[in-house]
């Protein structure tokens, strides 16, 4: 698993997993996961598998903690020792503390944090298993868990990246991609609101290329939305529907 | 001035609702004249106000409300209680025995202790301060039997039911007591046990299904035949 392939793209333009270069990797997103959490959620993106729970807003310990005008928005990140191939310490390292701040920032622009001051609002990530654009799946999920445990939210937020492979902008790097690849441009998005809430770029890129890769990652953003909001509303309508079927057989 | 869903839709989070002349309810809000939901719910309206039915929330205080509360902490002159919301309540000592406290003499531990449950009605609350409560009212204190049960705040409208028609439903049937918290704990008091487990199933049905129609007469077919049930059981 850890040589290098030779060619990320084959010669009818096809990348390692199979997929053109705009094909997203087949994602999976269920709500309502974790009964204890507020709200969670967990996601499945190609080989990504990540859970998040939210809880809160809730009383902030430490005490200090508490700001007066505003809910603190905490985040951790975190990768469990089995998610990649060598074993990772289950210490917090200095990507993923980074990584915690960054979701964090990503997310509270879609929440009311003014609404309920003197609160804390913790947001936990766990990811079980990584395949590239972990930060892009977290984001995804901890966003569902939000709206899931009825914290105010201005929007829904997801995320999805986008980069340069051999040449070639193509949309969702998987690890190899990601580590091989010569840029990689993760992108979070308030779908309605039309508002970039994350934008960061790793590699070298040409301004054209920069533009065209942001354009494509917003592109994978919006198809991961409607998965997203689907998986919000099977959680409800699943109820409905099945009494509904009760109903009638009952009827009957 | 188009509203873009019909009511009763199911919306997430940044669905844009109507756009233009209306005025944001509950659960929304507005922004460059748009109206979009804030939380996951189903969309009211009559004629100009947006509402959204949140199929999942917290309790935030308001003054007057009635809410049952768990007793967490004994302080000096007080109680700090928890009433299921991101704000801690304080209850005061001299509401609870109707007298000034005196520190030399009064002991707080047997008045009420940790774990006791109290209905209490809030009587101050803003953004700045917790809130506070008082028992000092006919109905309010501490609670001594019956069935505790928590579903989500927003839906203790729907076990109410229009006009009341649920919960009276609920009470006939069951012979029972209940006490609804705004809070979204309730407190059932019967005079069996059966009774009481009646009325919590009944209530744990509601809340499971508060976004469907026609509960109110599923309810009570469901209570009329577990009593039928019981009935024929005796009689054997």
């Amino acid at each position: 698993m850890n040589d290098k392939p030779e060619k990320l793209i084959d010669k009818k333009g096809l990348r390692l997993d199979g997929r053109k270069p705009d094909e997203l990797r087949p994602v999976k997103l269920q709500v309502g996961v974790i009964s204890n959490a507020d709200g969670s959620a967990y996601i499945e993106h190609g080989k990504n598998k990540i859970l998040a729970g939210v809880y809160g807003p809730r009383e902030v310990h430490p005490k200090h903690l508490a700001l007066p005008d505003r809910t603190v928005v905490k985040c951790r990140y975190h990768m469990a020792p089995f998610s990649v191939q060598e074993r990772k310490s289950p210490a917090p390292s200095r990507r993923e503390i980074e990584l915690s701040k960054v979701i964090r920032e990503s997310l509270e622009p879609a929440i009311f944090i003014e609404y309920y001051p003197r609160t804390m609002i913790d947001i936990f990530i766990e990811v079980l298993q990584a395949d590239g654009g972990t930060r892009c799946a977290s984001i995804t999920a901890a966003a569902l868990a939000l709206a899931d445990s009825g914290i105010p939210m201005r929007d829904l937020v997801v995320a999805c990246a986008a980069g340069k492979v051999e040449d070639k902008i193509v949309l969702d790097l998987m690890d190899t991609e990601d580590k091989v690849g010569s840029a990689d441009v993760p992108v979070a998005l308030m779908p309605n609101l039309n508002a970039i809430t994350l934008l960061q770029m790793d590699g070298t890129l040409s301004t054209d290329e920069f533009e065209s890769a942001v354009n494509l990652a917003l592109e994978g953003c919006k198809q991961i939305y409607a998965l997203q909001k689907e998986a919000l509303r099977t959680k409800y309508v699943s109820i409905k529907e099945e009494k509904e079927e009760n109903k009638e057989g009952a009827e009957e | 001035m188009p509203i873009f869903l019909e009511k009763r839709q199911l919306v997430t989070p940044g669905d844009l609702i109507a756009e233009g002349d209306y005025i944001a309810g509950e659960n929304t809000y507005m922004e460059n004249n748009k109206i979009y939901a804030s939380r996951v719910g189903i969309v009211e309206y009559e004629t100009k106000k947006m509402d959204v039915v949140a199929l999942k929330s917290f309790y935030v205080p308001r003054v007057e409300d009635i809410v049952i509360g768990t007793i967490t902490e004994v302080g000096f002159s007080g109680w700090t209680v928890d009433i299921n919301s991101p704000y801690p309540a304080l209850l005061r000592a001299s509401d609870v025995l109707s007298r000034p406290f005196r520190p030399q003499k009064d002991d707080l531990p047997p008045v009420l202790d940790v774990g006791d449950l109290v209905v209490a009605k809030i009587v101050s609350y803003d953004r700045t301060h917790d809130p506070q409560l008082t028992v000092a009212e006919p109905g309010l204190g501490k609670i001594t039997r019956g069935q505790i049960l928590k579903v989500t705040p927003t839906k203790i409208p729907r076990v109410i039911g229009r006009k009341g028609s649920m919960i009276s439903t609920i009470k006939q049937e069951t012979g029972c007591n209940i006490i609804l918290g705004v809070n979204g704990v309730v407190l059932i008091t019967g005079k069996t046990l059966e009774d009481e487990q009646l009325a919590m199933m009944a209530i744990l049905k509601i809340e499971e299904e508060s976004h469907t129609t026609g509960l109110t007469d599923r309810i009570t077919k469901m209570l009329k035949e577990a009593k039928t049930g019981k009935e024929e059981k005796k009689d054997e």
